[in-house]
């Protein structure tokens, strides 16, 4: 205890104050500069709708004087009603369906299981007003078997559920059939060896080991039903919901104020599902880490064939509303002259933006892919490789999954109060293709955020400390190693924004100009102006560029795959 | 603590009061030592000990809280690892998985605008070093785990790093290519003479490479010392007990350099330094140091026991003995298969048995070890 003296004559030590090397600073600027967009493209445009809905039209701020005037009228706040109603009854039969068939295809022995699926995400391609027009070829006042309907109007409830069912399927399907194929085989064993029987089993086992699934696949779906836009608007008839309401108060009115509201108000049921869906995220992400044995299905002929019944009908249906929209697109003049012709597809004749409207959709898409791209993967790279700095980027990790919560509508509208305002520097962009592709880049940006870290997550996370030992700068082991081994990832971003990009109506609505006028929004003014097969037609040509776009990727993985799978793990 | 500090005035590394903490939990606490230029050292410890936290912060990778550490007289401790001389070999390795071997290896040399043919050379030299000159075009999930190490430790010594660091290089490797491996990296080491710090939790490991062995337990070092030393006169119960087999024999002193074991009284030469007549100590000798032929008179520190059980371990005997008088204590003794035959050793017989003065260790304290529990 001699160097206890020794000790205490020696001054207090003070804490290191670690020293940057050029690398963190560089990085520490990136993510700056993520937390500066973000800022700029989702919460000042917030920001500056929030207090929009505070003010009158003389742009003077009167508390909640307008919130008072909507749940004062009935025609608005009944909106609301609709809305959970539309959102409920929807998410139910989606979930319903969807599950059944997530059943088939991981828990059944039924050939053809990659087509079942392949035609299962066929909706992904198509704008969501693609549904909703092939139902009125169906269903509607000269429809081909109106009559199922019994005397019932399509346009309203039943057309708006039928079409959110199509749209919302795939992504419902996506989800369940993740959650159902990580179920750990050895619990089915064990109640296979307890003498279970099946119902139980599934009540015991089964529903219980994708139960997170479950509820999040319930939670994205209601978000999307309750904040698209595509399918009331065409065949919501006199039926109003809140996303149409912000587009009639908007455009119809040009009150710009009550439109912040209702935004307001469709935000909160979005805010409560995304924040339900996060938790229930992670700890979904608890439950996959644990080691399991997969799940093999045995074959078991009643079961096999009823579910391979039920996996065909339901490919049917979505190949019919899809066959339909497609047939209706070369009618010459439905009902009145049923020959074929490609006059639908000249849609330069046509109120709605012609073909210039379909090539600023490829423009648009592309751009987005690209620079979106680049940005969200080299914020998700800098957020999740940078060196201290915990409180930015967990602020930062924050503001990118927040556009998840805000309906694209919402963001749209946001997007011109703060991008239209006069006194905004930024205020040249309103009306261009630039202000398009932000907007979209930001409405999308949470899914593809979230694949880049997860690819980034699998990483090896010695690869920077290598780097920095042997000299290297960060940048150059980004864009040697990382860029590589996460390619599919990044190749998966690209393809959803693309597709995510051609097919969107809701946050673009507000946003074009006559110059940039696209495709999904020339769609909706021609079914507005009654050229529903013109509006048909162009809905194929969206589905036509992006099954192009899907595909080519496709063989862009496949031949990727194949050229390093010398060095991919075996 | 001055264990830490060796005699030369001048160590290539100097780390001076180091603690480190994360959050509440404080992962070193006040942890100094310096490591001579040309040294092999490991840090030796059971899981959570700090020895990572401890490589790490030598390397910049995770910087202390408090403390200093010098690198060839210069003061790094709060450089970025960037700014650092080292090499350094990961357990996972962290090769670039699409790079090939020889991108790999040269991966450092790139970037130091070196005449491409010059890296190339230095790349085959290095392959050539590590043994494997012929795998330049593979990559590396085409290799075994011991050849990725291997490409690892060439990538490491391509610029020719002041200091080598190595945190569980063999850890993920199965028994027979981690014994080959710890006598090529111990001869790589020799052979360049760099400075390397390597990290393992595996004691034989850190007995066969290391020059000098760093113990290190719950944050702090326990001891520091060469193999020889850190073996033959541990410094604390816990390094008696992590490494190799040790006796912990509950003992009472009974006289100036003397205890009493159960009535049998034994020398212990210097070892008690001044603990109070009738305190308990722990008495600690190895298995092997245990002799039973030749016992003449006291000098021998004998004492009487019964042969509890003998275990057959191949080249040895392992015996299981207890001492008899007042309160029976358990102890270990390796025996070779002549002595056994000579003397007649059988279970349930009673031995006599010497203690070596020399080789015991005597410890405060009734000291709580694995083999209580
Ligand atoms: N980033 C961190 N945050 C919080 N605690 C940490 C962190 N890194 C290490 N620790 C804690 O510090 C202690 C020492 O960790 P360290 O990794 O140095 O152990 P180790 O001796 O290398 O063990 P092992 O043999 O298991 O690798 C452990 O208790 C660990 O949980
Ligand atoms: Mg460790």
């Amino acid at each position: 205890m001699s160097n206890a003296a020794a000790l205490a004559a020696q001054p207090a030590a003070s804490g290191i104050k670690p020293k940057l090397s050029q690398d963190d600073r560089i990085m520490r600027g990136f993510i700056l500069m993520v937390g500066v967009w973000m800022t700029v493209t989702v919460l000042l445009p917030l920001y500056a709708m929030l207090s929009k809905s505070f003010e009158n039209h003389d742009g003077v701020f009167t508390g909640i004087a307008n919130y008072i005037e909507y749940f004062s009228t009935p025609a608005l706040f009944y909106s609301i009603e609709n809305s959970l109603f539309i959102a409920i009854v929807s998410t139910f039969f989606t979930i319903t369906l969807a599950f059944i068939f997530a059943y088939g295809l991981t828990r059944s022995c039924i050939p053809g299981k990659a087509v079942f699926k392949s035609i299962a995400l066929i909706p992904i391609l198509a704008p969501s007003l693609l549904p909703a027009i092939s139902f009125v070829y169906f269903f509607g006042k000269q429809g081909i078997i109106n009559e199922v309907l019994m005397g019932n109007e399509i346009y309203g409830p039943i057309g708006i559920v039928m079409g959110e069912v199509f749209y919302t399927f795939p992504h419902a399907l996506m989800i369940l059939i993740t959650a159902l194929s990580t179920a750990d085989g050895r619990l089915y064993e064990a109640a296979i060896s307890l003498r279970a029987s099946p119902m139980k089993t599934f009540f015991t086992v089964t529903l219980p080991g994708i139960k997170y699934g479950l509820i999040s696949a319930i939670f994205v779906v209601f978000t999307l039903v309750i904040t698209d836009f595509g399918i009331p608007k065409v065949i919501g008839g006199q039926y109003n919901v809140l996303a149409t309401d912000i587009y009639k108060q908007v455009i119809g009115q040009q009150n710009f104020q009550m439109g912040a509201v209702v935004s307001v108000v469709l935000l909160f049921p979005a805010i409560i599902a995304f924040v339900v869906d996060r938790i229930v995220q992670r700890k979904q992400v608890a439950l996959l880490t644990a080691r399991a044995v997969p799940y093999e299905p045995k074959p078991l002929l009643s079961f096999d064939g009823i579910m391979f019944a039920y996996c065909c009908l339901i490919g049917f249906l979505i190949i019919a509303v899809l066959a339909m929209a497609c047939y209706a697109s070369f009618i010459t003049f439905w009902p009145y002259n049923m020959t074929l012709s490609l006059k639908n597809y000249n849609f330069d004749v046509m109120d709605g933006g012609g073909w210039e409207s379909f090539f600023n959709s490829i423009r648009m898409a592309s751009y987005t892919a690209v620079i979106g791209t680049i940005i969200i993967f080299t914020g998700a790279y800098m957020v999740e490789k940078a060196k201290g700095f915990g409180a930015v980027r967990g602020t930062i990790q924050f503001l990118c999954i927040l556009p998840m919560a805000v309906p694209g509508m919402v963001l749209g509208l946001a997007y011109i109060f703060f991008f239209n305002h006069p006194d905004n520097p930024l205020n040249f962009i309103y009306g261009t293709m630039a202000i398009l592709v932000i907007c979209t880049v930001s409405h999308f940006y949470t899914v593809s955020h979230l694949t880049a870290m997860t690819a980034l997550k699998q990483m090896d996370p010695e690869f920077e400390a290598v780097s920095a030992s042997l000299k290297v700068p960060f940048f150059k082991t980004f864009i040697r190693v990382t860029v590589p081994v996460c390619m599919p990832a990044i190749l998966d971003i690209s393809i959803y924004l693309f597709v995510n990009a051609m097919t969107t109506v809701s946050a673009v609505i507000f946003l074009y100009s006559t110059e940039t006028n696209l495709a999904s929004v020339a769609a909706l003014n021609m079914d507005d102006a009654g050229d529903v097969a013109p509006a048909a037609a162009m809905c194929m040509m969206i589905v036509y560029a992006s099954a192009t776009v899907r595909i080519g990727h496709a063989l862009l993985t496949r031949g990727l795959a194949q050229r390093t799978q010398r060095w991919r793990k075996r | 603590m001055s264990e830490g500090s060796s005699n030369d005035p001048h160590p290539y590394l100097r780390i001076r009061d180091v603690t480190k903490k994360f959050g509440d939990f404080t992962a070193l606490r006040n942890v100094s030592l310096d490591v001579n230029e040309g040294e092999f050292v490991c840090f030796l410890g059971p899981s959570g000990c700090g020895k990572t936290t401890l490589l790490r912060a030598i390397a910049g990778l995770d910087i202390q809280t408090v403390g200093s550490i010098e690198q060839a007289g210069v003061d790094i401790s709060a450089l970025p690892p960037s700014e650092r001389d080292f090499g350094i070999v990961f357990q996972s390795y962290a090769l670039f998985p699409n790079l090939t071997i020889k991108r790999n290896v040269g991966y450092g040399l790139e970037n130091r605008k070196t005449p491409k043919a010059e890296i190339e050379a230095r790349v085959a030299e290095l392959l050539e070093l590590v043994g494997m000159p012929e795998q330049g075009d593979k990559y590396p999930a085409q290799l075994s785990g011991g050849q990725q190490q291997r490409v690892a430790l060439a990538r490491a010594l391509a610029t020719s790093p002041g200091l080598l660091l190595l945190d569980e290089p063999l850890s993920a490797l199965d028994a027979k290519v981690r014994v080959h491996l710890r006598h090529e990296i111990k001869h790589l080491q020799h052979k360049l003479g760099v400075t390397t710090i390597m990290v393992t939790h595996d004691q034989e490991e850190a007995l066969t490479m290391a020059d000098r062995i760093v113990v290190m337990n719950e944050g702090g070092i326990d001891q520091v010392g060469t193999p020889l030393e850190i073996y033959r006169r541990p410094a604390s119960p816990f390094v008696a007990d992590f490494v190799g087999t040790m006796n912990f024999i509950p003992a009472t002193v009974s006289g100036p350099d003397r205890v009493s074991i159960g009535g049998n009284e034994i020398n212990v030469g210097e070892g008690l330094n001044g603990v109070g007549v009738g305190s308990p100590v722990t008495v600690c000798i190895r298995p092997e140091d245990v002799t039973t032929r030749d016992i003449v008179g006291s000098s021998a520190n004998s004492i009487e026991t019964t042969v509890d059980n003998l275990e057959f371990l191949g080249s040895f005997y392992r015996a299981q003995l207890l001492t008899t008088g007042n309160g029976k204590a358990k102890l270990l003794a390796d025996f070779s298969i002549n002595l056994i035959r000579d003397i007649g050793v059988e279970e349930g017989k009673t031995l006599s048995i010497s203690l070596p003065e020399s080789r015991l260790r005597v410890f405060e304290g009734s000291a709580k070890t694995e083999a209580d529990i």
